[in-house]
């Protein structure tokens, strides 16, 4: 596990573990995250994000194992740190009968800051036209925004979101995208996101860090993760007919991932020049007919599913 | 941090919390009107009438003593009006009248003995008159107090075989104010008013704002976390005292209610029973994160103080046993020292133990609520 010690550090994970009644929601992660380092925490549902998440944000305690946040624990410097993050939570809600601006002048209360700060915010999020309605009257994209809103209110050292863009439609998505992005241009604050997404930890962030069932698979750069193995080829293809023996493909002694419900299949082969025709003599050899057939780029969540088993939105 | 700051940031809280009330219209009117209502409703269904109506039923004995003179048939037919009807009975109009206790119109109704018993069980009917040859046969529940009554009245009328009796006792109504049971009621639906609109209002808002998650998000700030919780507490007092405001005046404008003892007294007993049952509402709230579960749990608390304090009916009437337990529940506590303030007048002195306990009390449920307080 690759630890980045340096000075830099604004969150230090340490071999942490946390469990419920019936599960064991992190087992053993250690973790480093940089001064103006975004990092995805990219895992499907019940990988141990969120309670990973929780516990650097002070919410729920480990079991086991050390967190610093800008060098301090938690214990006895609540104050000072909760002023030095910022975080929203998976779907959250606000008080329903405050309007967006009433609510955002609530929580400055709290960080002691005025209405300017209040305003900016508002032009930040993009959401001046909605500035008097009730929060129970936005729309789930809205507020996403104004939960967005509140995490950057302090100008926080550290932004924790968590699934930021579930459930919201690729417009919205994108708009939160857009501001995350302005974000990092014009701050040093980090970020932690966790997110099913691969395109989101790939448009955001800087670091990859994949997890499932509370551990972290693997760790890296985008580049580094794609570019593992890079003499490996994608290559998706489907068949004019269905197609029910999938034992063929199991026993054909290529590595084809076929996916049954969607009448399709992956392959990936190492060595393209000779593969290749290798597998078109197999097909035509079963009598089968190809409709579709694309070489395409590696994406992360063909590196789950190779470490996993499973895809990311499984 | 200084302390301005975290002035400023409880002020923002109360502002926020108390416009999130009033923008609820159900708040205003489940906590203001619906009191007044009650109050109303009951004013009116316990207030003297000047006339009672009440029926009676007679059973039909058609064939053996009904010619007799002593039957209570002929002494209808002779001093009360008949009422003649097309598909039903004949019915027997008697008004005994009375200038001080008000007057009384009996309606006597022939019937057999079935239809007599479901009249009875429907509550329509709660005397049976029969005709047997060594009199008459009253048949009542004698734990009915309404039966008694009927059954005194009557007997004394048939007995004499007059149609109307003028009391011989002396008799002097009371008009004193403070003895009516709208005196009694109004000050015990005050301290439940207090109650309900303090535990709904404050145990199940908090566990709602669990629910969603609202307070894990609030904490997740430099927030101080008894502001949050004091906040609510005072706005829901400011509430409390607006309702309680209102249903006085009422009460005065209708029914002529007035405070006959101390001010001052009524309101440290107001504060007094608002702290209690903001405590006992923090405590209530500090763990469940369910709405349904906090349901049950309100229930459980608000149920049987409302069945034991006298709120309705004095608690008297229970075993003398259970009288000091009663006695020293909340809800008995306040509502007992509010109403010796407005009907028997009394002062400070008479309502300081009951101030304390009941402040001390609220500040421990307050204390222990805050110290197992589930935040998220």
């Amino acid at each position: 596990m690759q630890l980045f010690r340096d000075n830099d550090s604004v969150v230090e994970v340490i071999n942490i573990y946390k469990s419920f009644k019936t599960v064991e929601a992190v087992k053993g992660i250690s973790l480093s995250i940089n001064k103006g380092q975004f990092v995805a925490l990219l895992g499907p549902n019940g990988a141990g994000k969120t309670t990973l998440v929780e516990m650097i944000e002070g919410i729920q305690k480990p079991d086991k194992g050390e967190i610093y946040i800008l060098g301090k624990h938690w214990k006895g410097n609540e104050d000072e740190l909760h002023n030095a993050i910022g975080l929203s939570l998976q779907e959250t809600r606000f008080i329903d009968k405050l309007t967006v601006e009433e609510t955002l002048k609530l929580f400055a209360s709290f960080y002691q800051l005025n209405k300017s700060r209040v305003n900016e915010i508002i032009g930040i999020i993009d959401l001046e036209e909605k500035r008097k309605s009730y929060t129970v009257n936005l729309s789930g994209g809205q507020r996403q925004k104004l939960a967005l809103g509140i995490a950057l209110l302090n100008n926080p050292k550290i932004l924790l979101l968590d699934e930021p863009t579930t459930g919201l439609d690729p417009n919205a998505r994108r708009e939160i995208w857009t501001i995350l992005m302005q974000l990092k241009e014009k701050s040093q604050t980090s970020l932690i996101l966790t997110t099913h997404y691969m395109e989101e930890a790939e448009q955001l962030c800087d670091y990859i860090i994949i997890m499932d069932y509370g551990k972290i698979l693997h760790e890296g750069t985008l580049n580094e993760l794609l570019n593992e193995n890079a003499e490996e080829h994608y290559i998706e293809f489907s068949l004019d007919k269905i197609f029910f023996h999938d034992d063929l493909f199991k026993n054909s002694g290529f590595n084809i991932d076929w996916d049954q419900a969607n009448n399709k299949g992956l392959l990936i082969l190492k060595d393209i020049e000779s593969d290749l025709p290798e597998f078109l003599n197999f097909i035509k050899r079963n009598n089968l007919q190809l409709r579709y057939f694309e070489s395409r780029r590696k994406t992360l969540d063909d590196i789950f599913i190779n470490l996993a088993g499973r895809h990311l939105d499984e | 941090m200084n302390k301005s700051f975290k002035t400023g940031q409880l002020i923002v809280l109360i502002v926020s919390h108390a416009k999130e009330l009033m923008r609820e219209p159900s708040v205003l009117f489940w906590g203001i009107v619906f009191p007044i209502l009650m109050a109303l409703g009951l004013g009116i269904a316990f207030t003297q009438k000047t006339e009672m109506t009440e029926r009676i039923g007679i059973i039909d004995t058609k064939n053996n003593l009904s010619d007799s003179t002593n039957s209570i048939e002929s002494f209808l037919n002779k001093h009360a009006e008949k009422i003649h009807h097309a598909n039903s009975a004949d019915e027997y109009k008697l008004i005994v009248k009375n200038k001080k206790l008000g007057n009384t119109i009996y309606i006597f109704q022939k019937m057999n003995w079935k239809e007599a018993t479901i009249l009875l069980k429907k509550g329509e009917i709660n005397l049976v008159l029969e005709d047997k040859s060594g009199g008459i046969d009253y048949n009542f529940d004698p734990a009915g107090p309404d039966a008694q009554l009927n059954y005194l009245k009557l007997s004394k009328i048939l007995g004499r075989r007059k149609p109307a009796v003028e009391n011989s006792e002396n008799i002097e109504p009371l008009t004193l104010k403070g003895t009516r049971y709208i005196d009694f009621f109004i000050p015990g639906l005050m301290a439940l008013g207090i109650l309900m609109s303090s535990i709904w209002g404050l145990g199940y808002t908090l566990i709602e704002k669990r629910s969603k998650k609202l307070l894990r998000r609030m904490i997740a700030t430099p927030m101080k976390k008894s502001y949050f919780l004091i906040s609510f507490i005072s706005v829901r007092t400011m509430m409390n005292f607006l309702e309680s405001l209102l249903l006085f005046i009422f009460s005065n404008l209708v029914f002529g209610i007035t405070i006959q003892g101390s001010i001052v007294a009524l309101l440290l007993i107001f504060i007094a029973g608002n702290v209690n049952f903001a405590g006992l509402a923090t405590l209530i709230s500090a763990r469940t994160a369910n709405p349904e579960v906090g349901n049950g749990i309100i229930s459980a608390v608000t149920t049987p103080m409302f069945v034991l304090s006298g709120i309705f009916f004095s608690y008297q009437h229970f075993p003398d046993w259970a009288i000091p337990i009663i006695k020293i529940i909340p809800l008995t506590m306040l509502a007992d020292s509010v109403r010796s303030i407005f009907i028997e007048g009394a002062g400070f002195g008479e309502i300081v133990l009951p101030f304390v306990i009941l402040f001390v009390m609220g500040i421990l449920f307050f204390s222990i609520g805050l110290k197992i307080f589930k935040w998220y």
